[in-house]
């Protein structure tokens, strides 16, 4: 297959996701957008303008605002609750396991500016610990799209979805990668790039970058296959596993912990189907020093080159396996 | 129905909640019976509901956010006929639907799962709320412990319902002045509730949450404003011994103490 070529414009996904949700809100009266305060940064401003009765805004109080949600569903709407993701996962965990994943509300929780998108603003406003958080709890679909054209689709999906949904976004500018026209598919990994030597696993903000560490492999002479893996919860069991059969070694990245996400999902199918090498790439289990988003991605061995690297030394591990 | 059968009703309640404790050998036997009165005036009077189509659309709603009295729920709707009463001997057997706690996806009539506190309110404003987004007439009633009030989740919510104008919802605060290890009064004394209720913005109405005849015209008092009932209540009300015991949170009574409760509930039945 032709490998993807990122897009040379970046993309902030969350206008994307508002763009759908405004055309789903066109369509149907029951969308309603719920926030905590969050109406800037979750760029709702446009759907407040035309809907305002329907912008459901519960201010600086994220149990109440996942609890409102809940009952909003309940009362036969179609919320779609926003808040950054930091504070959603955070403040409000023990209402998305008993209100929402417990009691399988048809509630659509989006969490806008996830990873380290506030950068300097510091580990109190990074959330990488959210896979972590969800994906452990059941009814809960944990998804991060890598850009916009993914964004768009995972929403129009999440809206037909009958049942909770994770949408973990970025507020980071990410190049488009997959076609227009693409439609979501719970639980399915995406092939961006095929090859045999190892394979390249990341969602949201880290599948780009695996797609340029692979352009830096090519030139040595290295195939390595990318999947981009957006659903955590349920993981794509069956890419897992032919990626560990058919390659023999996963690298994985991600905006999030080590422990707990991704990588850690992965690794769960990896030794119980198909044990080969892994690496998992991630904020290796600290609070983050002060940066932006992409200098700590890259101060973390996350930049393309990096990641090359990481991946030539875990084929070196391969081979010496046999 | 007038308060003298749902008196009758409510008795009939506490003895088959006191026998499934017995039998089970757990519960929460004091809040039970301190909530039975009102659960009895929501589901045999006051309420809009339908067992035969429990989600109709457009049904009251009723939370219970104080979870852990779920067994008086189960009772309260097997007498109303959501469950089979025959049921009631299932509570918290393996893989029966009545557990500890209510579940809504398996349990009619229940419409989110409480347990952990102080996740009732904000979820019966969201109830609320949609209904007026959506021009819904149903009522939104839940009930809370007063120990409960101590999770700042609930005045999130309280704040939010008078923002919203939610004057389509009723918040029961079942006020037995006891909490798990000890009073309200010697852990984080949050009465007299009145008055912050007041301050956010509700109506309140004070009443005997004991007495039928108090209870219903509270539940069904109408105005421009969410509503607080605060509801006096005794902890164990029905059982001399156990009554304003702390104790009796979740205490399960011995075979002599068990008849002895069940002649003081047969009396008036």
């Amino acid at each position: 297959m032709n490998a993807v070529t990122p897009s040379a414009k970046l993309h902030d996904c969350r206008d994307a996701f508002v763009a759908v949700l405004e055309r789903l809100g066109a369509d149907n009266p029951k969308v309603v957008a719920v926030c905590n305060d969050s109406v800037g940064s979750s760029k709702l401003g446009g759907f407040k303008a035309r809907w305002p009765e329907r912008l459901v805004n519960v201010g600086i109080a994220e149990q109440n605002l996942v609890g409102v949600g809940a009952g909003l569903a309940n009362g036969g709407l179609l919320p779609f609750v926003c808040a950054a993701a930091c504070f959603l996962t955070g403040r409000s965990l023990e209402q998305i396991k008993a209100d929402i994943a417990y009691s399988n509300a048809n509630v659509k929780l989006v969490g806008i500016s996830s990873g380290m998108a506030y950068g300097e603003l510091g580990p109190t406003h990074h959330s990488i610990e959210d896979f972590a958080w969800t994906r452990v709890l059941p009814n809960l679909p944990v998804i991060a799209p890598c850009d916009s054209i993914e964004t768009a689709a995972a929403v129009e999906w999440a809206a037909r979805y009958d049942g909770p949904v994770f949408l973990r976004l970025s507020r980071v500018g990410v190049p488009d990668l997959l076609p227009a026209g693409h439609t979501f598919a719970l639980g399915k990994a995406n092939l961006l790039r095929d090859g045999d030597a190892v394979t390249l696993i990341a969602n949201g903000t880290l599948t780009h970058r695996m797609v340029k560490a692979a352009a830096i492999l090519a030139e040595k002479g290295i195939e390595a296959r990318v999947l981009n893996m957006a659903t955590v919860r349920p993981i794509d069991v069956e890419a897992v596993v032919a990626a560990a059969r058919e390659t023999g070694a996963i690298l994985t990245a991600e905006e999030h912990s080590t422990f707990g996400g991704l990588g850690s999902a992965i690794a769960e199918v990896v030794v119980a189907e198909a044990p080969v090498p892994m690496k998992i790439l991630g904020v290796p289990g600290i609070f983050a020093p002060t940066g932006s988003a992409e200098f700590l991605l890259d101060e973390f061995g996350m930049s393309p080159a990096a990641i090359a690297e990481a991946a030539i030394a875990l084929i070196a591990r391969k081979s010496s396996r046999t | 129905m007038q308060p003298n059968d749902l008196d009758r009703i409510a008795r009939q309640i506490r003895l088959r909640d006191l026998q499934a404790v017995f039998e089970a050998g757990a519960g929460h036997i004091g809040g039970e019976m301190s909530a039975i009165d009102i659960l009895t005036a929501l589901y045999f009077r006051v309420l809009d509901v339908s067992p035969e189509a429990p989600r109709r659309p457009d049904r009251d709603r009723f939370v219970l956010s104080k979870g852990h009295v779920a067994l008086a729920l189960y009772v309260t709707l097997a007498r109303r006929g959501f469950i089979p009463e025959e049921e009631i001997a299932t509570f918290l057997k393996p893989h029966s639907r009545l557990n500890g706690h209510p579940n809504c996806n398996k349990v009619p009539g229940v419409e989110t799962n409480t347990g952990p506190l102080g996740h009732g309110l904000p979820v019966a404003v969201g109830m609320a709320k949609a209904a007026k987004l959506t021009g819904a007439t149903y009522r939104v009633y839940v009930l809370t412990g007063d120990g409960e009030m101590q999770e700042g989740s609930n005045w999130e919510a309280i704040a939010s319902a008078a923002q919203f104008g939610l004057d389509n919802l009723t918040l029961v605060i079942d006020h037995n002045r006891f909490q798990q290890g000890a009073s309200l009064k010697d852990t984080n004394n949050l009465a007299p509730f009145p008055a912050k209720l007041e301050a956010f913005g509700w109506d309140v109405t004070e009443i005997n949450g004991n007495a039928m005849d108090e209870i219903v015209p509270a539940l069904e008092k109408r105005g421009r404003r969410p509503h607080c009932i605060v509801a006096h209540t005794n902890k164990g009300h029905g059982i001399s011994f156990m009554q304003d015991k702390v104790d009796w949170h979740h205490k399960v009574p011995n075979a002599e103490q068990y008849e002895i409760a069940v002649a003081e509930l047969s009396e008036a039945l």
